[in-house]
């Protein structure tokens, strides 16, 4: 049996909607044999993954304290991908945005007032466009592959927070623990609805920056310059837009929105600073990226969906007792999946049996 | 044994998993082919040799499973990219999620336990040789089957037809398959290959350096694996330069720490990737040798018109 790919005249625009859709099955398919694999009834694994965990309040107020960083992280990729950078290093960009922004409250533990939020905020966006600005400064002066440095780069992040954090911002009051001095309340980002869940005002700030990015890319010259620029660098050249200058622009962008991510998750959730900030959204995000169709106004529900498989982990590991590992696996399967089906936006596939017709159609 | 054998026998313990790693994706990438999963499947091959070892009790069965599972890791790779012509660098990063999530839920069980250490070479007389004896005659298998593929792959890139043939579908896979090469089974094999290297350099972490399983424990190793290879600009003989010059730095590092030099023993765990870093930008100066050596179809995918 052979596969073979046929070019389609044009690409289907129904595919591009129509492909996460399908990838998304066929990685729930993985995952049923997976579940049964473990010994676990499939349906009821499926259910208590991706069910249970909305079906009470305070779980969907959890639902939205992880995707907020995911929407934020995922909407900065799309227009860095589509733009054809790849920068892979947001994770890295998250925790030195979490560092910059929390260094306020940690180190003037004094000022407390209205202003130190937006301070804080802004603070967090700088950090993680300084941190972008690193690969995208190799890329466009030394032509350095970016993939690999804005990886490394991750490495040295963490390395830096857990200096930071068992070093000289460790609490003084903390009995030794290796995390910060916890943040006052006006250094906090308040909650939604505090009489149902956790939820805090990060969602909203995350959707409203997906929304705007989604409406950049869309509407605006500097939107139409990503997408000339990402598909056709020849015609871009001719259009007079400069490669080098959205080089900066892309990891800037994208590096500011992960430190804003950042900053979200430990000045929303968390509180103070601990010697890891993310169980990994960095790198989800690319994922959020590629299933929201590297559209920002897809990775709100992207986000929202990748959001789900962090929890369903959790879930999984109290009323199944699997582990939470399993919500690894379940991301790199959606990705996998989308990324196969993206092909029939381009291809029809046909699979032809016996042996090969060389020359034929 | 002395303090300078001890540290060279150490630098190339640390050097051997990279350097498999690496010269595994120099063919690969040498075939048109990038693939960033090498850390994913790395650290298959890690678990797999672990758990294999551990459940045989012989680790070199471990070292065969470990090559099983790279192969079978960079056969999704393969798929999808080469059959399915999706994007390279997507579904590489894919790999290395999925490989990091499947293998710390297949070495969950087995975390803490000790492991079956393959043993070092040891040769009655040759071995005892002062300084030449241990670094020559005296270290684990799986070192010298690094050098022999140092060797190996050099020998079939640059003095065999087959070599020449997937050097030429990297530099060019629109000419390749019209002088009727296949171009997709040529792919296919080169990223297998890569695959087998990648797990026996995981199986490597997990049966020589430190016979245990820790969850993630390639720690990055296969993503300096693939920096490596641009540093060698393509060149095998200058992968071992590399490899050897990285683990160096990172035994340096070990060393550095374990002296209590006032230096955060964070920034020297940093270190090898800020080396990296740096390596890469001085390498990128030199345009004419990468230009020379880059496999120009590095990347792109390749569907033959019928």
């Amino acid at each position: 049996m052979r596969l073979e790919l046929i070019k389609r005249s044009a690409p289907a625009p129904s595919m591009r909607i129509l492909s996460p859709l399908l990838g998304l099955f066929l990685a729930l398919i993985a995952g049923a044999i997976m579940f049964s694999a473990l010994g676990k009834a499939p349906d009821r694994a499926l259910y208590a993954f991706f069910i249970e965990p909305v079906s009470e309040m305070w779980s969907v107020h959890e639902l939205l304290i992880k995707a907020a960083p995911l929407i934020l992280m995922g909407a900065g990729l799309c227009i860095c991908f589509q733009s054809n950078n790849w920068n892979i290093g947001a994770e890295g960009q998250m925790i030195v945005g979490a560092i910059f922004g929390a260094a306020l409250p940690i180190l003037l533990p004094d000022v407390q007032n209205f202003l130190i939020l937006p301070l804080m905020l802004i603070f967090g966006i700088l950090g993680g466009m300084l941190y972008g600005f690193i690969p995208a400064l190799l890329k466009a002066k030394f032509k350095t592959n970016e993939i690999l440095t804005s990886l490394m780069l991750v490495y040295v992040a963490q390395m830096l927070l857990d200096w930071i954090v068992r070093g000289p911002w460790r609490n003084p009051e903390g009995m030794n623990f290796p995390e910060s001095r916890r943040f006052h309340e006006w250094a906090r980002i308040p909650e939604m609805i505090p009489a149902d869940g956790r939820a805090n005002w990060g969602f909203v700030i995350a959707i409203i920056v997906a929304v705007a990015l989604g409406i950049m890319l869309a509407k605006s010259l500097k939107g139409f310059e990503v997408k000339v620029i990402g598909t056709s660098p020849k015609a871009a050249q001719f259009a007079g837009f400069d490669r080098q200058k959205m080089i900066f622009f892309a990891f800037l962008l994208a590096g500011g929105c992960a430190g804003l991510a950042g900053i979200i998750e430990v000045a929303g959730a968390t509180g103070q600073l601990r010697p890891t900030v993310s169980p990994g959204y960095g790198f989800t995000a690319i994922i959020v990226a590629y299933l929201g169709r590297l559209n920002p106004i897809g990775a709100i529900v992207a986000g929202l969906v990748l959001a789900l498989t962090y929890l369903g982990g959790e879930a999984a590991q109290i009323s199944l007792g699997l582990s939470d590992k399993i919500a690894r696996v379940f991301q790199g399967l959606i990705l996998f999946f989308v990324l196969a089906c993206d092909t029939l936006i381009l291809y029809k596939i046909r699979l032809t049996f016996g042996a090969a017709h060389k020359g034929a159609a | 044994m002395g303090m300078t054998e001890a540290i060279l026998l150490t630098i190339a313990t640390a050097a051997t998993p990279l350097l498999i790693a690496a010269i595994g994706e120099l063919v690969v990438e040498r075939s048109g082919v990038l693939n960033l999963g090498v850390e994913g499947m790395m650290v298959m091959g890690a678990v797999g040799g672990f758990v294999v070892a551990s459940l045989t009790g012989n680790p070199w069965i471990g070292v065969l499973a470990a090559i099983a599972l790279g192969v079978l890791t960079s056969l999704l790779f393969a798929f999808l990219t080469i059959s399915l012509a999706a994007n390279q660098v997507a579904t590489g990063l894919s790999l290395t999620i999925l490989g990091l999530g499947a293998s710390s839920l297949m070495g969950e069980k087995f975390v803490g336990q000790a492991g079956k250490k393959l043993g070092n070479l040891d040769l009655p007389v040759l071995s005892d040789i002062p300084l030449i004896g241990p670094l020559i005659f005296g270290q684990d298998p799986i070192f010298y089957i690094s050098i022999a593929l140092v060797i190996g792959v050099s020998w079939f890139l640059f003095r065999t037809r087959a070599g020449l043939t997937l050097r030429s579908i990297g530099n060019n896979h629109h000419s390749a398959h019209a002088l009727g090469i296949p171009v997709l089974r040529y792919r296919y094999l080169a990223v297998m290959f890569g695959g087998a290297c990648a797990g026996l350099a995981g199986g490597h972490l997990s049966l020589v350096y430190t016979p245990q399983w820790v969850e993630n424990m390639t720690a990055g190793r296969g993503w300096i694996a693939l920096a490596l290879v641009v540093f060698a600009s393509w060149r095998p003989a200058r992968v071992l330069a590399g490899a050897y010059l990285f683990g160096a730095v990172s035994i340096g590092q070990l060393h550095a720490q374990a002296l209590g030099i006032a230096v955060p023993s964070q920034l020297l765990t940093a270190l090898p990737f800020l080396a990296t870093i740096v390596v890469l930008v001085l390498i990128s100066q030199n345009v004419r040798a990468t230009l020379i050596n880059t496999p120009a179809m590095l990347g792109r995918p390749f569907v033959p018109d019928r």
